[in-house]
């Protein structure tokens, strides 16, 4: 009877400990288990078998598919293209992200007009395509190095301007990209910002985009979450495939150069 | 007919390692729309896995299950180049049947 009372007082004790052992791991060392956790299901790889199906399948008005598409390593190549885009583009006197570059190729090589996605909704019709197509092709550069090419000048001056866009602050909150992702050990709600300023943050945030969203079941590409950073900061939504879009990836993709793609991401 | 599901199948010392993502909407029933209406559930029911003709497991799902789950389990047996079946039949009727060959 008398190792009873201690026994019980040693479970007590084990329960206090407990929650004050969990507490000394911070928040994002939890939510970085539960990425990891999710990772290896990353429901993205759906969305990648779906777009390699599209792109290799005969659409559009001109009934041709997206085989013979130039994403700047040729037409056709596919491995490694995402990891070096935005890129600028001969043909098209533009710089251009993969989105803009891939509506480019269904207007000429499909005669899908770009209205389908400027006009579009996320998620539906076209733009559903849009998305897996861009899933099966980021997943195609998974595990290289970003390394994206600003010797040209265009590309420097869409540096320069996605730089601007950047720290730009206006909107009825007067607020600028730079206002959560300027400084390190921001956070929203309780999920850790990357500094996008810096290559790390830079790497960490341009390298996981595009990216699986658990909460909604959704694939988000990359201009559906710069949208959505600019509806959140209560600005108008830009036009899908803008040069302020592909110029704050420009921004991005140059701070982050030499990081590793991780995509498609998930997320939570 | 749903949609494929990615399967991976592994062996190594005597065990198989199976992992399995679907890809289905897992629809509760209790949600509404924009409009205020019910979504009507639509859901997996029932899971089976089989090696060869023997099954190796079978799962009963439901509401609680995630949109597009993901699903991991072990056997023992199961070698190189043999074969996994995955079926599952959902509260609509429809089903789906994808194999994996074991690496």
């Amino acid at each position: 009877m008398k190792t009873r009372p201690m026994m019980l007082a040693l479970a007590v004790a084990a329960a206090i400990a407990a929650p004050a052992a969990m507490a000394e791991g911070s928040t994002a060392d939890g939510i970085a288990q539960y990425r990891a956790m999710l990772a290896e299901g990353n429901p993205a790889e759906l969305w990648e078998l779906a777009g390699e199906d599209i792109w290799k399948e005969k659409a559009g008005p001109k009934q041709a598919s997206l085989e013979q598409c130039d994403l700047g390593k040729g037409p056709g190549v596919v491995k490694g293209a995402s990891a070096a885009l935005p890129r600028y583009f001969k043909d098209t006197d533009r710089v251009q992200d993969l989105e803009s570059r891939l509506m480019t190729c269904m207007q000429t090589l499909q005669g899908i007009s770009p209205d389908n996605f400027v006009k579009g909704k996320w998620g539906k019709g076209e733009m559903e395509k849009m998305e897996q197509i861009v899933a099966y092709v980021v997943g195609q550069s998974r595990d290289m190095k970003i390394n994206v090419d600003m010797s040209s000048p265009q590309m420097k001056k869409m540096y320069a301007l996605g730089k601007k866009a950047f720290f730009y602050r206006a909107g009825p909150m007067d607020f600028a990209c730079s206002t959560c992702h300027g400084e390190d050990g921001k956070r929203i709600r309780l999920q850790d910002l990357p500094n996008l300023t810096k290559h790390e943050g830079a790497a960490a945030g341009w390298g996981s985009w595009p990216a699986y969203r658990v909460s909604n079941g959704q694939f988000w590409t990359m201009q559906h979450r710069l949208n959505d950073c600019y509806r959140q900061q209560r600005f108008p939504e830009p036009i899908y495939g803008s040069d302020v879009t592909i110029a704050l990836s420009v921004y991005m993709a140059k701070t982050a150069n030499g990081g590793t793609v991780m995509t498609p991401g998930i997320k939570r | 007919m749903g949609n494929p599901m990615r399967i991976r199948a592994a062996a190594s010392d005597g065990v198989t390692e199976v992992k399995v993502l679907m890809n289905h909407e897992m629809e509760t029933g209790q949600r509404k729309d924009s409009s205020g209406n019910l979504i009507p559930a639509h859901f997996i029911t029932e899971l089976n896995a089989k090696h060869g003709d023997k099954v190796v497991l079978q799962a009963e799902f439901g509401p609680s299950v995630s949109k597009n789950p993901f699903l991991s389990f072990k056997f023992k047996g199961g070698a190189k180049g043999e074969k996994v079946v995955i079926s599952w039949v959902d509260n609509k009727g429809d089903s789906r049947s994808d194999e994996a060959t074991i690496g």
